[in-house]
C-alpha cells in the first residue's frame, strides 16, 4: 500500500491535474456552458492554442525580440479575433436552432481545422519549450521531482478561475450575460446590445481555450488530433459542474483529477471508466450537475 | 441566396469528384494494388512514408512489377476499426483490386486479414504489428514487412538482463500492441533470469502520466520498460524527465518510443535505449542508396515506415516474378517469397512459416536527434507465431 509521503505526492498530482482539466474546458464553460451551444469545436480551439505557442514563438522572437509572454499575448489576441469572426460567420445563426444542427456545424468545423493544421503545419509531432525561468523542478521524496512549470500551470488556473468568477458574478457585465442566457428577448428590449455582448462572450470562449493550449502545450506536447482527446472529458466537467457554472466546473475538474489518478493507481483495470462512472453517479444524485447557475 | 450558393457548390465538388474517379478507369494488363492506409489522423504522416516506400522500389523497377504495370489505388482507413470492414471491402468489391496493402493500426489490419482470409486476395501488412496478423489470422496469401509487436519487445527483455538489471516495471497504453510487446518484453526478460516487478497501465490513449510516475518512484526497480508511439511517447518520455526519474531508473522502450518524434522530445530523449529493426546509421551500402533516392524523390528523410513500405513491394515483386504476374496463384506466390531473401535497408531478411519477418533486431541509443546502433540485441529474431495453423 501507499505510505504518507507516496499518498500526498499523488494527491499533488490529482490537484493538478484537475486544475489543468479545469483550464482546458474553462471555455467550453462559456460556450456551452453559458451560451448554451453544444460546441464540439472546443477541441480544435485548444489544438489551435497549442500549434499557436508551437508556431508563434520563432516569429514573435523575429518581430518582438520573443519572450513567452508576448507569444501568449499575441496567441489570444489573434484567438479574440478568430472567435469574432466565427460568431459573425456561423454560429450567430445557431442560437435559435436545434441541438442537433449545432452538433453537425462544430463537427464539420473539427473536420475543416485538422485539414487545415495537416496542410500548414503537416502532420508530425512537436515539442514546445517551457520558458528557462520556469524550466526547473523541485525536489519532491527521494527519487522524483516536480517540474516547476505545472505549478505554474496550477496558479494560472486558480487565477484564471478566480478571474471568470469575479466577472461573472460581481460585474455589469457578467450580469447582462446572465440575463442574457435566461432570456435574450428581455434583455435586448433592456436596450442591450445583445448581439454584440454574446459575440464578446463567444470570443472570450475561444480565447480562453486558445489560451489553454498555448499554456499546456510544453506539458502536452502538440500533435494530429490532440484536441478531440480533450473533448468528451471537457463535456464532463461542464455537465457534472452544472451547465454555466464556474464554481461547479472547478470543483468537477478537481473532482475528476482525484478519481482519475487515485484510479489509475487502485483500480487500473476500471481506470477507464472511473470518470464516467462518477458522472453518472452525480447525474442521478443530481440531475442538473453540482451547481446549475440561474 | 446564401443557401443555393452552397448547394451549388456543392454539386460542383460531386462532379469534380466522380470526374476524378473515373478518369482513372481500369486498363487491361495492369495490376491493381489496393493501398489502404491511414492519410488523415493522427497515423497520416506513417500512411505517407509508407506509400512513398511503395511507390519508391516500383518505381525503380520501371513502374513494373512481375512483368505488369502497377496501378494504385487508395482508401484512406482514418485508423478507425469500424470503418475498417467497409474500407477494405470497397478495394475487394468495388475496385476489384488484385493486391491489398494496410494498414499502419492494428485494430483496422485485423479487420483486412480477415477479409483477406475470407475472400483470398493477398494481403501485405507494412506495418500494423498486431501478433494475430501473423498468428492466429495467418493465412497462405498474408504477408508482413514490418515486425510483431513481440519482437522489439523480447528482443528488449533479453538486452536489458543482458546490461545487468534484476527487476523490472512495464508501463503502457491498455490496449492490445501494448499488451504483446509488454507479453513479448516479459518472456525475454524472464527466460534470461530477471524479474517484472509490476506491469502499469493508461487507458488509450490518455496521456497523463503523474499518477504512475510516482507509483514507478515508490517502486524503484531498476529499470522500467515502456511502449508509447506518436504524441503519446513525446509526452512520457518528457513526463518521466521531468520528474527526474531519467537518472535513477533508466528507461527503455520498444523503438517506436524514439522514433519520429526526437525534435519534440528534445534534451529529454537523450541518451535512451530501445530495440526496432532499423536504425538512423546502418551504414550498409543498401541503406545508403535507398536513403538517397528516398530523399532525392520526396525531399523528406525516410524512417522507419518508409523501410517496411518499400520491402512490401520488395515482397510483392518477388512474389509476382515468380508467378509471371500472376497473384491469384497463391501456392507460387507464397512459397517464393518463403524461399527468397529480402534485401531491405534494414539488412537482409526472410519470411518465418507464419509469413512475418525474420529479422535482427538492433539495440539503439539515442545521440542527438538520431537513433544509432550501439549492437544487435536479438539476431534473426524469430516471432513464434502462435496460433498460426496452415
Amino acid at each position: 500500500m501507499m505510505d504518507i509521503a507516496t499518498l500526498l505526492v499523488q494527491c499533488l498530482n490529482a490537484l493538478q491535474y484537475g486544475l489543468l482539466l479545469f483550464l482546458v474546458a474553462s471555455g467550453l464553460t462559456l460556450i456551452f456552458g453559458i451560451m448554451g451551444v453544444i460546441n464540439l469545436a472546443h477541441g480544435s480551439f485548444y489544438m489551435i492554442g497549442a500549434y499557436m505557442a508551437f508556431g508563434l514563438a520563432p516569429i514573435v522572437a523575429a518581430t518582438f525580440g520573443g519572450g513567452f509572454f508576448s507569444t501568449l499575448l499575441v496567441g489570444v489576441v489573434l484567438a479574440v479575433l478568430l472567435g469574432y469572426l466565427l460568431e459573425w460567420m456561423f454560429f450567430s445563426f445557431l442560437y435559435e436552432r436545434e441541438h442537433l444542427q449545432q452538433v453537425l456545424m462544430t463537427y464539420g468545423l473539427i473536420l475543416v481545422f485538422e485539414e487545415l493544421r495537416s496542410l500548414l503545419v503537416g502532420d508530425d509531432v512537436h515539442g514546445v519549450q517551457a520558458p528557462p525561468w520556469l524550466a526547473g523542478s523541485i525536489p519532491l521524496g527521494e527519487l522524483m521531482t516536480y517540474p516547476v512549470y505545472r505549478l505554474f500551470i496550477s496558479s494560472v488556473c486558480v487565477l484564471l478561475a478566480l478571474g471568470m468568477w469575479l466577472v461573472f458574478t460581481r460585474t455589469r457585465l457578467g450580469m447582462m450575460i446572465r440575463a442574457g442566457s435566461t432570456n435574450r428577448e428581455m434583455v435586448q428590449s433592456l436596450g442591450v446590445d445583445i448581439k454584440f455582448l454574446y459575440r464578446i462572450v463567444f470570443a472570450a470562449g475561444v480565447a480562453i481555450a486558445v489560451f489553454a493550449g498555448m499554456i499546456a502545450a510544453p506539458v502536452s506536447s502538440v500533435y494530429p488530433g490532440m484536441g478531440n482527446s480533450v473533448l468528451i472529458i471537457c463535456f464532463v466537467v461542464v455537465v457534472i459542474g452544472g451547465i454555466g457554472s464556474i464554481r461547479g466546473a472547478l470543483l468537477a475538474a478537481v473532482l475528476i483529477g482525484f478519481v482519475d489518478t487515485f484510479g489509475n493507481v487502485l483500480l487500473p483495470q476500471a481506470a477507464g471508466v472511473l470518470v464516467y462512472l462518477l458522472m453518472a453517479l452525480i447525474l442521478l444524485w443530481k440531475p442538473d450537475g453540482l451547481f446549475r447557475a440561474g | 441566396m446564401k443557401t443555393r450558393m452552397f448547394r451549388l457548390a456543392a454539386v460542383g465538388a460531386a462532379l469534380a469528384a466522380a470526374v476524378a474517379t473515373t478518369g482513372a478507369s481500369a486498363a487491361e494488363g495492369k495490376l491493381k494494388v489496393g493501398l489502404m492506409l491511414p492519410a488523415t489522423g493522427t497515423f497520416a504522416a506513417l500512411g505517407t512514408a509508407i506509400e512513398n516506400g511503395f511507390k519508391l522500389y516500383v518505381q525503380e523497377q520501371g513502374g513494373k512489377l512481375g512483368g505488369r504495370e502497377i496501378e494504385y489505388v487508395k482508401v484512406d482507413d482514418e485508423s478507425s476499426p469500424p470503418k475498417a470492414t467497409d474500407n477494405v471491402n470497397k478495394l475487394i468489391k468495388r475496385d476489384n483490386v488484385d493486391v491489398i496493402v494496410g494498414t499502419v493500426h492494428s485494430g483496422v489490419a485485423m479487420a483486412m486479414a480477415k477479409a483477406a482470409k475470407e475472400s483470398g486476395k493477398l494481403l501485405i501488412v507494412p506495418n500494423a504489428g498486431a501478433d494475430a496478423v501473423t498468428g492466429a489470422m495467418c493465412a497462405p496469401n498474408i504477408f508482413r514487412s514490418s515486425f510483431s509487436n513481440w519482437q522489439p519487445g523480447f528482443a528488449m527483455g533479453e538486452a536489458m538482463a543482458k546490461r545487468g538489471h534484476k527487476t523490472a516495471v512495464t508501463i503502457t497504453w491498455k490496449y492490445a500492441a501494448g499488451d504483446e510487446s509488454v507479453r513479448g518484453f516479459k518472456e525475454g526478460f524472464e527466460k534470461a533470469g530477471g524479474k517484472i516487478v509490476k506491469d502499469l497501465t493508461v487507458p488509450f490513449p490518455q496521456v497523463e502520466f503523474q499518477a504512475l510516475l510516482t507509483e514507478i518512484a515508490s517502486i524503484k526497480p531498476d529499470a522500467v520498460y515502456t511502449f508509447f508511439a506518436g504524441g503519446g511517447a513525446v509526452k512520457f518520455v518528457k513526463d518521466y524527465a521531468a520528474a527526474g526519474l531519467k537518472a535513477s531508473i533508466p528507461l527503455y522502450g520498444a523503438g517506436f518510443l524514439t522514433d519520429g518524434t526526437l525534435e519534440a522530445q528534445g534534451e529529454a530523449a537523450s541518451g535512451l535505449i530501445t530495440t526496432l529493426h532499423y536504425a538512423d546509421s546502418l551504414a550498409n551500402a543498401r541503406d545508403n542508396a535507398f536513403r538517397l533516392a528516398y530523399a532525392k524523390e520526396f525531399k523528406l528523410q525516410p524512417d522507419v515506415y518508409a523501410v517496411q513500405g518499400y520491402d512490401a513491394a520488395q515482397i510483392l515483386g518477388i512474389g509476382l516474378a515468380a508467378t509471371k504476374g500472376d497473384p491469384t496463384k497463391k501456392a507460387e506466390f507464397a512459397a517464393a517469397v518463403r524461399k527468397a531473401t529480402i534485401d531491405s535497408p534494414r539488412g537482409a531478411f526472410s519470411l518465418s512459416a507464419s509469413h512475418n519477418p525474420v529479422q535482427d533486431i538492433y539495440l539503439r541509443q539515442v545521440v542527438g536527434d538520431q537513433n544509432k546502433v550501439i549492437g544487435i540485441a536479438s539476431k534473426e529474431l524469430t516471432d513464434p507465431g502462435r496460433g498460426c495453423r496452415m
